[in-house]
């Protein structure tokens, strides 16, 4: 057992506790006297179902696999987070019977789920999505559903994102050497040699961003499966981003936080640890043309919450049943080919609340979970691909929403939608009320921390050693150095542990050949996830959803027999 | 400071050495606060931190090399010179904030004084290690000395660079930090004579203390009345006396009084002068109610001094205004100051009119979602809507002014309605004034752009604006304005080609053109 000390020191690290107790403030906080400063403010420890998770280990019972199927359906998709939920989007477009979604949770959406509160909505994970480009035409199919799109005179009528939605300015602004900056670079006080490092990482990226292939690819784009697979860029896979660096002679302070920042905040991983593909990826597959700014964000106040939101709406609409509460707990594709009577799939789902099972079959099936759950629900899938287990690591995220009062002061540039911290193991907030236009009174600070430690494992333990207060003390103990009143302001602070939030691209795992021969179906059995992109964001999820219902509805539109191999999709 | 009345003479030689290494730690970090607060202070004021940080300590470091080069000069005495270097730097370097603020108060000439106190501060300190190793050189050989003085004068710098961020500047502002390491100055120049009363005369001894005690009390007392200094300083930002000043949650809402009457300023802008403010606000409301047929409910958006409500209520017909201002402050000293009440006739005591606190652009939205079960009055149009806020000098004031705004604004309208637009000046912002017109247009609005004269303001521009195409009002419908009658009013919708439409891109939520627009244009005004 580590004392409340010293787990907050793993996860501060020794300065900012240091500095934090140095302050005089964490001494006053957690104690058991009546002086707890804190005591007012409420709040709670969530997390995904744990328990319901672990009972995947516990086996199921014999007479649950022999029971009769209670029903047959089409379409079966497991998991309801934004991979799941783009494939019923999809499959509901052409497949209106014989449909079911079954999810877990007792709510949708997965790492994109969201939250209300009297102040305003809020999310719990991802919370913006860049404009896609041209060359994603199922997602901009996607925003004009949701009427996010609209055309632009002053470009000629070309859609563009919505003038509500697009990220309002002030965009962004950093904390540095006590002030905040506008933006997301600490101008102030950078020597010569840092503003040239950063113009020519600019450079270098606008290289990649004019980069076509004999095919036309881009070197990076969304989703992946459109980047080049040309060796020279795929090389990048296999050395660090801070190899890279190195290797670039890029060594000012400054440029390195700014790559190291980037690669917690789209991957929860160091620069040491995250591969120069993933980190160039960040930037180039975001930026249409060399020299332009990185394209528009779109964003709602409950972040990407809107998107899974307005999924699920469309596709209960069309007629699939979307079931919360119901774990697939084993799934067995038949050989399309041994041609005997049983359906090609079958399904043992348990319900969560009163942990009765049942048994459904399927003509197609989508499991849209993360990896490491596959592997222990689809009988033969972590045989087939043995190295999976290795290669797919997930990062540990905790994310905390902060009621405030009135939004805290502070030095410099005022709250913008992002606020960014840094030197700070958090990646700071983002403000809800924002895009609303609010920017007095109550309000709702969404505070993201990833676990980005060299081994996933030991990041996942710091996250769960680390109790509500432990949590509450670090996550204070960062802003403040920002906002000295903070404390007093806030009113209630709720804390979520993601223990696997998202697929790590680690060095090596986007080139892999694992990754990419994981999303072959086993059988009539389709997978969709964004870890199967190695880059765990809205627009990945998106595309495999989309693309595992594609091969899903081929295969129900040709008769049964006729199928040896199922069509990729595009 | 550090003299403690001993009987002078050489401290002890154990102890000498060592208090001089502390000395050079003590100077090199204060000559690091120094540079760091010059460029932190010039950012402020001159804004491009970039552009401030690199040119202080381009500056900077090239005065230190000056201060070294002019210590071979330094011939004799160098105890006593080394001491009159460290009061220098206290008097210089602790005097920097102050003197930078009142500079930037009182002159026009900032920048020369901002690099004069840089080189000025960059020579004292470029000496003061020259001359510390030549007093040192005698206890020490040569290559050890240089190895430890350099070392604590890094170390020096380090300290001066952490503790400024972290424990400085959070905790006793710019100001005070510079007039604090003054006292560190002085406390060394004190010690300094202790530690070298070998190689100073003792009459010169007794100099150099009374310096010392005089420049540290008058350090003192400056830092002790920090606050004072920027009150008065304050003043300075105004041409008349300031009769009345408060910080509310949102703005600094300040009034003055002078020969031409009472003015309010928000945020240091100019809101109104009360010898003409009839002209702004005459123009802003009139126009509006000739332009449409009925006027029983008004809304405005900001004027929380209530003297746009003052020009409403003189039509009989309007039977209920609802105000928003998102500053409670600013209503409350519209009902309660007895000069404002006296000039908007108490207009915001009038049982007609219904003041709610609340961002316009957020009021708007919430009431438009709530719209559908809205009841009564609450879903009902406005007939006339006057919209005047501040100018758009910041994000949070520039998105009152985005074509979203205008959209959202259009839900609180019928066919029938008017709305007028306070659109900043023409003349001296002219593309920002175009720009507000453009937006309007592209959300959908059909406009009439007009401007009058406010000689507090200048040439002062507005857009009148339906949802249907409509003629330019040809007179006001009440008889007896001050400014306004047929012919006046007529020539309002004329723009000289010095003000005519220009050009402009338009004002989104993520883009804030019109920010942009204004700060270039006003910078060039004023």
């Amino acid at each position: 057992m580590s004392s409340r000390r010293e787990v907050l020191r793993t996860l501060l690290g020794a300065p900012l506790l240091g500095q934090a107790l140095a302050s005089g403030w964490l001494a006053g906080c957690g104690g058991s006297g009546g002086g707890d400063p804190l005591a007012r403010v409420e709040g709670e420890l969530l997390g995904p179902d744990l328990t319901a998770g672990h009972r995947l280990r516990d086996g199921i019972p014999v007479e649950a696999l022999r029971a009769a199927p209670t029903e047959h359906l089409r379409l079966a998709i497991l998991g309801g987070g934004p991979a799941g939920l783009s494939a019923a989007y999809r499959a509901s477009a052409t497949l209106s019977e014989g449909v079911a979604l079954f999810e877990l949770e007792p709510v949708l959406g997965g790492t994109a789920r969201s939250a209300e509160s009297a102040v305003t909505p809020y999310p719990w994970g991802a919370h913006y999505l860049p404009m896609p480009m041209a060359h994603n035409p199922d997602l901009l199919a996607l925003l004009q559903d949701m009427n996010a799109l609209e055309p632009d005179p002053q470009e000629g009528g070309e859609l563009r994102g919505a003038e509500a939605l697009l990220v309002r300015e002030p965009e962004s602004r950093i904390f540095h050497q006590g002030y905040w900056e506008r933006g997301l670079y600490p101008y102030a006080g950078a020597s010569a040699d840092d503003l040239a490092e950063l113009a020519r990482f600019r450079q270098k990226v606008d290289e990649y961003v004019r980069y076509r292939d004999s095919q036309g690819r881009r070197a990076f784009a969304i989703p992946v499966a459109l980047s080049t697979t040309d060796e020279q860029v795929m090389a990048l896979d296999r050395l660090s981003a801070a190899a890279w660096l190195d290797r670039e002679g890029f060594r000012s302070a400054r440029l390195r936080w700014l790559v190291d920042y980037a690669c917690r905040d789209d991957y929860g991983l160091r620069a040491e640890q995250a591969s120069a593909w993933a980190m160039l990826f960040y930037w180039v597959a975001r930026t249409e043309e060399p020299g332009e700014d990185t394209v528009d964000l779109l964003t709602w106040p409950e972040g990407n919450g809107a998107l899974v939101n307005h999924m699920a709406a469309r596709a209960a609409q069309r007629g699939v049943r979307l079931e919360r509460g119901q774990m697939a707990v084993q799934v067995v594709a038949r050989d399309p080919g041994a041609g005997d009577a049983s359906a090609p799939v079958e399904i043992i789902i348990q319900d969560t609340g009163t942990n009765t099972l049942r048994r459904v079959t399927a003509d197609r099936c989508i499991v849209a979970m993360p990896r490491f759950v596959a592997n222990r629900v689809v009988r033969g899938l972590a045989e087939r691909d043995p190295q999976v287990a290795e290669r797919f690591t997930y990062g540990a995220w905790m994310v905390a929403n902060l009621h405030v009062r009135e939004r805290p002061s502070s030095r410099g540039v005022g709250e913008c939608w992002d606020n960014v911290l840094y030197d700070s193991p958090s990646l700071g907030y983002v403000s809800a009320t924002h895009q609303r236009g609010r920017d007095h009174g109550p309000g709702v600070l969404t505070y993201y921390w990833p676990l980005a430690t060299a081994d996933a494992a030991e990041g996942r333990r710091n996250l769960f050693e680390a109790d509500y207060g432990t949590w509450r003390d670090a996550i204070l103990s960062d802003l403040r150095r920002a906002h000295r009143h903070l404390p007093e302001e806030l009113t209630r602070l709720d804390v979520f542990r993601w223990g696997h939030a998202m697929i790590q691209p680690r060095v090596g795992m986007l080139a892999s050949e694992t990754r990419r021969a994981a999303a072959a179906p086993l059988g009539a059995v389709h997978f969709a996830h964004s870890d199967l992109s190695g880059i765990a964001i809205f627009e990945e999820a998106f595309y495999h959803g989309v693309r595992a219902a594609d091969e899903a509805l081929a295969a129900l539109a040709t008769p049964p027999g006729a199928l040896a191999t199922p069509p990729q999709g595009a | 400071m550090a003299d403690t009345g001993t009987a002078p003479g050489p401290a002890p030689s154990s102890l000498r050495t060592p208090l001089l290494f502390v000395t050079v730690l003590v100077v090199s970090t204060s000559g690091l606060v120094y540079e760091l607060l010059a460029g932190a202070y010039s950012s402020y004021v001159l804004g491009d931190s970039v552009r401030q940080f690199s040119t202080t300590i381009g500056v900077y470091l090239f005065a230190m090399g000056i201060g070294s080069y002019l210590s071979r000069y330094v011939k004799r005495d160098i105890g006593r010179r080394f001491v009159e270097v460290e009061l220098g730097a206290a008097l210089v370097g602790g005097g920097s904030v102050p003197l930078l603020q009142l500079g930037a108060a009182y002159t026009d000439a900032f920048a020369i004084l901002l690099y004069g106190t840089i080189i000025a501060i960059g020579t004292l300190v470029g000496l003061e290690i020259p001359l510390l190793m030549r007093i040192l050189k005698e206890e020490l050989e040569f290559d050890e000395l240089v190895a430890r003085v350099l070392t604590f004068d890094y170390i020096g710098a380090l300290f001066g660079s952490i503790l400024f961020a972290i424990v400085f500047v959070p905790s006793l502002g710019l100001m005070r930090t510079s007039l604090f390491f003054g006292l560190l100055n002085c406390g060394v120049a004190a010690m300094g004579v202790t530690l070298l009363s070998g190689l100073i005369a003792p009459a010169v001894r007794t100099r150099l203390r009374v310096s010392a005690f005089f420049l540290a009390l008058g350090l003192g007392i400056t830092f002790a009345y920090a606050d004072r200094i920027i009150d008065y300083t304050e003043q300075a930002l105004y041409p008349n006396p300031i009769v009345h000043a408060q910080q509310s949650r949102y703005q600094r809402i300040v009034m003055t009084r002078g020969m031409r009457g009472t003015q309010l300023f928000l945020d240091g802008n100019l809101q109104f002068s009360s010898n003409d403010e009839y002209r702004y606000h005459e123009a802003l409301v009139h126009p509006a109610f000739a332009a449409t047929q009925r006027h029983e409910r008004v809304l405005i958006l900001g004027g929380g001094d209530g003297l746009a409500v003052r020009e409403v209520l003189k039509y009989p017909d309007v039977r209920e205004v609802v105000l928003v201002d998102l500053d409670p402050a600013m209503t409350r000293l519209a009902r309660e100051d007895a000069f404002l009440r006296e000039l908007n006739g108490d207009s915001l005591g009038d049982p007609r009119v219904r003041v709610i606190n609340d961002d316009a652009m957020v009021w708007l939205d919430e009431r438009a979602r709530a719209g559908g079960q809205g009841e009564g009055t609450q879903s009902t149009p406005f007939d006339v809507l006057i919209v005047d806020f501040p100018d758009p000098n910041n994000f949070s004031l520039g998105k009152l002014y985005t074509r979203s705004f205008y959209r959202i604004l259009q839900t609180a309208m019928s066919d029938a309605s008017a709305v007028v637009v306070q659109s900043t000046s023409p003349l001296y912002a002219r593309q920002s004034f175009w720009c507000i017109e453009a937006t309007m247009r592209e959300a959908g609005l059909v406009t009439h752009a007009f401007h009058a004269t406010v000689p507090s303001f200048g040439e002062w521009g507005y857009v009148l604006a339906r949802r249907v195409p409509f003629e330019p009002p040809g007179e006001p419908l009440l008889a007896g304005l001050r400014f306004l009658d047929g012919p006046t009013l007529a020539s309002l919708f004329v723009f000289g080609p010095d003000m005519a439409a220009v050009p402009v891109e338009t004002n989104r939520l993520n883009n804030q053109m019109l920010v942009r627009y204004y700060e270039r244009e006003w910078s060039r005004v004023e």
